[in-house]
């Protein structure tokens, strides 16, 4: 009897499972939690990595990148590449064709007219857009036909991949936004909560920095997608709180960004109501060194502003330090599953992955030879001195778990080769953000040393490698702006970067990338410690689920399912 | 409640009935004998005067005593369970948790025992004036009203940007951040006190013993110090009992956003803190911190039960 | 008393400006900025564009004065037509968020409820169980059930939410699975199943809440009794042959609320403030969180908004306890 029972229901879920994945919103609802709350659903309004994936569910860019690091189209046609003559031979002009047939959710078509709505909006001087460098360069976006859009930059691009690619470009309805554009942007309210896409969900309710409620767009150009009838996407708390309701209480499917200790992730995981998936893009922990001398006797508008430092100038202080440090355990402590070791600024993709520098051993009697070699000698306190310079260093970051237990640790390495270090962590909001009243800020620098973790959009690192150029360097002159933090300054690598912004072949780029990475570690920018992943958790029961870290994570979110 | 030194008076009068008959005449018996003698009778009061002593000898003399240094890394001896090497285990850098509270037990208690002098000493001093004085009454409470309107986290953050680099020059990183912390704590937690202790002389003031006092010609001074102030100690005992709980969560909630103490630096309310994520795996983690905070407390509350008894005179010889 | 009660509510009103300046002040003063939270990857240029774009570009005073118009006239124009159906405010441009570039009153109408069921529920349900415990426990000074509340209230005093919280998410929602650990704010109760539901996801936050409030204000009302359970004007009531219980009960109790009604009339204002760290955990979303995640994100319209609303409140409670003073004490005058 029972096995009766039994087989009958195999057989008829044998029958049903495949019809579910066929039909839209036949799964019922899907609950994703990010722990940093949405508070906006225009990322042109907000560059904040919460507001852009949420915004993804609606609305599309016309390709992005897949988990490799791919181009995909997704509204467009096909890829526009030299090749296919989409892409001008001398590379100032990229033309798209749009994907025929497609409707946006209130059921009109989209068109070219759309695209360079989308470009204007963002380009208006009054707009304060967030992703205005997606733009960087364009002249024109000009609409022949309907479906085709020719975007025109002012210079050769080798990489005309900027506009309408990836989730932090996609492209919003031009009647609905038509009256939002330059300062009225912000003022639209309904429309900057709602937008209108051409995504697989429609926003129903939005709730700004709580809960977003979503139902299948009745218009989404796969029938039989998106799996889904509804979507609850609620956001606010902390990581743990996060990953316990995926792994351990089962109250949601989708859990992003679980930045946790290793362990409390592998007891989370016993739970056994889900599963976590790791990918690694660019993102890596490092030390900045600071190439300024940042003594606090120094004015205002000197400290960390002058060079040298007095001691971190030294190659044989800082090659020291990174020859100290312990990777693999860093790895281990703070990471897990979603860290590898690297001594590399640029370690994706794998063709910039220089492979030139090894530092997965610590060696510690090494580093204290060097030091010797170098003239600094180990002081009565265990503290190195040359010349009356001590090697007493300030240390500081931003408050986080893991980073307040890399600092300890690291702290201690330091001082079995004669290094003081003086430990300082500063909240997240001031030490990010870019106050120039405050002296805390990681622009500002007033540190011989600070860690945190930075990455770059996309696949080609050109514009993160112009962090090391010397007029990047914040000073009081740029009210402290600049992304060269460690005020890193030499002719070679600017001259190589200029050969690399106008070199289009593949090949010889990732050489020069390569090459440019090895001098910012090699010559004092900064101690590469962790190449950190992302790392999220799904419920066992959610099928389809693919981890990218090049684009949105939710960006195949309409081929998600329920397993059954 | 009559005022302490009337009572003397009586008492005086009414001693010699209830007296042993040995000792007919107490002339050198003195007030503060009597308030100790009452004090050592209240079984609460001893106890927590008992723990009180045993947790500061725990977190000032421990140290010397423990070879182990709270800031040592033994990375192989990470997440250890108890040992006689670790009495309480080790967290997840292999730190001696055992050296670890008793380090961050120096901390949390200065912090703690200052930061709510501070506050009780600011609160019980505005309380009093604005309740006695008329014509300060409305000028402190509005600027109680302002200080409690205040946002802590960005006051906070003033405070530092302000004061921190100074202090720092002045006392050293840490001197300056104690200083720091102290000061930030106390000036946002005395309003609670000032309103109640206002609340309550406001009362007083129109009791018949005030009157009677102040008929006689009192100076304001002394009416306070005599007759006001020893009238409202027990909101006050109850306000340094949550007082200090309060002060220890809060440097706690300080340097775990930043603000506080350098991370090198631990304290109970960062155990606590750090542990809770480990709760599942490792419960002993927050057990520790939670313990002595709330033992610290308890002990506190009970020292001030005892000392409230033995100091209200109608209760003491009973 | 009226007299009183008059004069101090137009005290209030330069009160309430002033502080309204201390706190822009302060909040102009503090390190932070607008674009903290959007990612390295976006240029310092664009950041600055962005900053313009939100009005920082434009001197303190005119912020101050736009924001004070925006405030004081045009969110009550539209509070007006909201309700009448007018069209006072009309292209106006409100208290808007530098998060959300939408009108902070309206997220604030929209947090509102979760704030009041569970944090007004806990500050409620706590006082309601802080006075009886506050009283019997100084009737029966020392008896096991006294050293038994003092114990809980002083070990719930000091166990900070952001621990008490973790521990019954951890025992109740992932041990027992008898609650959810993740509150839904869009819940809507309709029917007797749904308030079911409702109740379960309110039990552990008010838990966790209701103890810290309950701790407190049960130590004021039991050291207030003890006071006065010694007085001669108790004495007199029992030598008068009134029963005990009319003798605890009004006399004793009457005359002892007086630093009680202070700390409930401070904690109201907070009830509207929210609890922080417990709406965080829970994810109750309320005006807490709300606040918190303005400050991190540095949006000063929202703080500066949220914040004075919670001055209101405070300077309004105030009052009313100053009010509640004289008629717990007669003998209390202000003239």
């Amino acid at each position: 009897m029972n096995f009766k029972k039994t087989l009958l229901s195999a057989v008829a879920f044998a029958a049903i499972a495949p019809m579910a994945l066929a039909e839209r919103g036949a799964d019922g609802n899907v609950s994703i939690i990010y722990w940093q709350a949405p508070s906006i659903l225009n990322p042109f309004l907000s560059g904040g990595t919460k507001d852009v994936e949420s915004a993804s569910l609606i609305i599309e860019p016309l390709a992005r990148y897949n988990e490799k690091g791919e181009l995909v189209p997704w509204l467009a046609a096909e890829i526009p590449t030299v090749a296919n003559g989409g892409v001008s031979a001398d590379l100032t002009s990229i033309t798209w064709k749009i994907a025929p047939g497609l409707l946006w959710s209130d059921g009109t078509p989209f068109t070219s007219a759309d695209v360079k709505f989308t470009a204007d909006y963002c380009m208006n001087p009054e707009g304060g857009c967030a992703q205005l460098t997606k733009f960087e360069g364009v002249t024109s976006v000009e609409t022949p036909d309907d479906l085709t859009v020719k975007v025109t930059f002012e210079k050769s691009t080798p990489v005309p991949y900027g506009p309408f690619v990836g989730g932090e470009s996609p492209i919003i309805q031009a009647a609905q936004f038509a009256n939002c554009t330059g300062a009225k942007a912000s003022e639209c309210t309904a429309e900057n909560f709602g937008p209108i896409g051409t995504g697989p969900f429609v926003v129903t309710e939005f709730r700004p920095n709580d809960v977003i409620t979503m139902v299948a767009n009745e218009n989404y150009r796969d029938a039989s997608k998106p799996a889904f009838a509804s979507l609850t996407f609620k956001g606010g708390g902390d990581a743990t709180a996060a990953g316990r309701a995926v792994m351990e209480t089962g109250e949601f499917d989708y859990a992003w960004n679980l930045q946790l200790a290793p362990d409390v992730i592998a007891n989370m995981e016993k739970g056994g109501k889900g599963t976590t998936v790791a990918g690694f893009g660019p993102l890596v922990e490092r030390i900045m060194l600071n190439n300024t001398n940042n003594d606090p006797a120094l004015g205002p508008d000197e400290r960390s502003v002058v060079r040298p430092h007095p001691s971190l100038s030294d190659p044989a202080v800082y090659k020291a330090m990174s020859l100290a440090i312990d990777r693999p355990l860093l790895v281990e402590v703070g990471y897990g599953p979603a860290g590898k070791v690297t001594c590399n600024w640029i370690p994706a993709p794998d063709a910039f992955n220089s492979t030139s520098m090894t530092c997965d051993q610590q060696d510690i009697a090494g580093a204290n030879a060097m030091l010797d070699a170098a003239g600094w000698a180990m002081g009565g306190d265990g503290v190195r001195a040359k010349d009356g310079v001590r090697l007493s260093y300030l240390y500081q970051t931003s408050t986080n778990a893991v980073r307040q237990d890399f600092q300890a640790l690291i702290k201690q390495w330091f001082s079995e080769i004669g290094i003081e270090t003086e430990l300082r962590n500063i909240n997240a909001s001031v030490f990010f953000g870019g106050d120039a009243g405050s002296p805390d800020t990681f622009q500002k620098f007033y540190a011989d040393l600070e860690m945190y973790a930075n990455t770059f959009n996309g696949t080609d690192p050109q514009a993160y490698l112009a962090n090391g150029l010397c007029d990047k360097a914040p000073r009081p002159d740029t009210q402290w702006q600049g992304e060269n933090i460690s005020r890193f300054c030499d002719e070679e690598y600017d001259a190589l970067h200029a050969k690399l912004s106008t070199t289009a072949d593949i090949a010889g780029r990732a050489e020069i990338g390569r090459a440019l990475n090895d001098m910012a570690v090699e010559r004092g920018m900064m101690i590469p410690l962790v190449h950190r992943g992302r790392l999220s958790a799904h419920a066992n029961s959610l099928g389809g689920v693919i981890l990218n870290v090049w684009d949105s994570e939710l960006w195949n979110v309409a081929d998600w399912h329920r397993v059954k | 409640m009559t005022e302490t030194a009337q009572d003397t008076v009586k008492e005086a009068a009414t001693t010699p009935l209830t007296m042993d008959a040995l000792e007919p005449t107490l002339p050198a018996r003195s007030q503060w004998r009597d308030v100790w003698d009452q004090f050592k009778h209240h079984r609460g009061a001893m106890f927590g005067a008992g723990f009180f002593v045993f947790i500061l000898l725990f977190v000032t003399v421990g140290p010397l005593l423990w070879h182990i240094d709270a800031t040592y890394i033994d990375i192989r001896a990470r997440n250890q369970g108890p040992s006689w090497g670790h009495p309480f285990g080790t967290d997840q850098l292999g730190r001696d948790i055992f050296a670890r509270m008793m380090a961050g037990g120096q901390i949390s208690m200065a912090v703690g025992m200052t930061a709510m002098l501070l506050s009780l000493f600011l609160g019980t001093a505005i309380g009093v004036m604005a309740g006695y004085f008329k014509w300060l009454d409305g000028l402190l409470m509005r600027f109680t009203d302002l200080f409690l309107a205040l946002p802590l986290l960005p006051l906070l953050l003033v405070i530092i940007l302000l004061f921190r680099e100074r202090l720092n020059a002045m006392f050293g990183p840490e001197g300056g951040i104690f200083i720091l912390m102290v000061f930030a704590i106390g000036i946002t937690s005395w309003m609670n006190t000032a309103r109640i202790v206002r609340g309550d002389v406001l009362a007083l003031k129109e009791r018949e013993f005030i009157l009677a006092a102040r008929s006689i010609g009192t100076k304001p001074r002394r009416m306070i110090t005599r007759h006001v102030l020893p009238n409202v100690m027990s909101p006050i005992m109850v306000s340094a009992t949550l007082g200090i709980a309060t002060a220890i969560i809060t440097e706690s909630a300080l340097s775990f956003l930043g603000l506080g103490f350098p991370p090198d630096f631990p304290t109970w309310g960062r155990l606590l803190n750090d542990g809770t994520d480990y709760l599942q795996q490792y419960p002993e983690r927050v057990i520790w911190p939670g313990l002595a905070i709330s033992l610290t407390v308890l002990s506190i509350n009970y020292l001030g039960d005892g000392l409230r008894d033995a100091l209200d005179p109608r209760i003491r010889g009973r | 008393m009226l007299n009183f009660t008059i004069r101090r509510m137009v005290i209030s009103i330069p009160t309430l400006l002033f502080i309204s300046l201390v706190i822009f002040l302060l909040l102009e003063l503090a390190p932070g900025d607008p674009m903290a939270q959007v990612p390295l990857t976006v240029p310092a240029e664009v950041k600055e564009k962005m900053r313009e774009a939100l009005g920082l570009g434009q001197p303190i005073h005119i912020r101050y004065v736009k924001w004070l118009n925006q405030f004081f006239v045009i969110e009550p124009l539209n509070l007006i037509d909201y309700y009448a159906g007018t069209g006072f405010a009309e292209g106006k441009l409100r208290v808007i968020s530098w998060q959300t570039r939408s009108p902070v009153m309206d997220i604030v109408v929209q947090r509102m409820p979760q704030t009041l069921w569970v944090v007004g529920m806990a500050y409620i349900i706590g006082v309601l169980i802080a006075l009886p415990i506050g009283i019997i426990s100084a009737y029966r000074q020392y008896s096991i059930f006294d050293q038994a509340g003092t114990f809980i209230s002083m070990v719930g005093f000091s166990v900070p939410p952001f621990f008490s919280g973790v521990l019954v998410i951890v025992i109740f929602a992932v041990n027992l699975g008898w609650f959810p650990s993740i509150y839904n704010t869009l819940h809507v109760v309709n029917d007797w199943p749904s308030f079911v539901v409702q109740l379960k996801q309110m039990v552990m936050p008010v838990m966790v809440l209701a103890l810290q409030t309950t701790a407190q204000v049960s130590r004021y009302m039991r050291a207030s009794m003890l006071d006065n359970l010694g007085q001669d004007f108790t004495r007199t009531a029992r030598a008068k042959g009134l029963r005990e219980s009319q003798v605890v009960m009004v006399h004793v109790l009457r005359n002892s609320m007086i630093p009680v009604v202070t700390v409930i009339a401070l904690g109201v204002p907070a009830v509207f403030g929210g609890a922080i760290i417990t709406e965080q955990v829970f994810k109750v979303n309320g005006i807490g969180q709300l606040l918190i995640t303005a400050i991190q994100a540095n949006d000063l319209p929202m703080v500066l908004t949220l914040t004075f609303i919670f001055a209101i409140l405070i300077v309004v409670f105030n009052l009313i306890a100053d009010i509640l003073y004289g008629l717990l004490d007669p003998r209390i005058r202000y003239d």
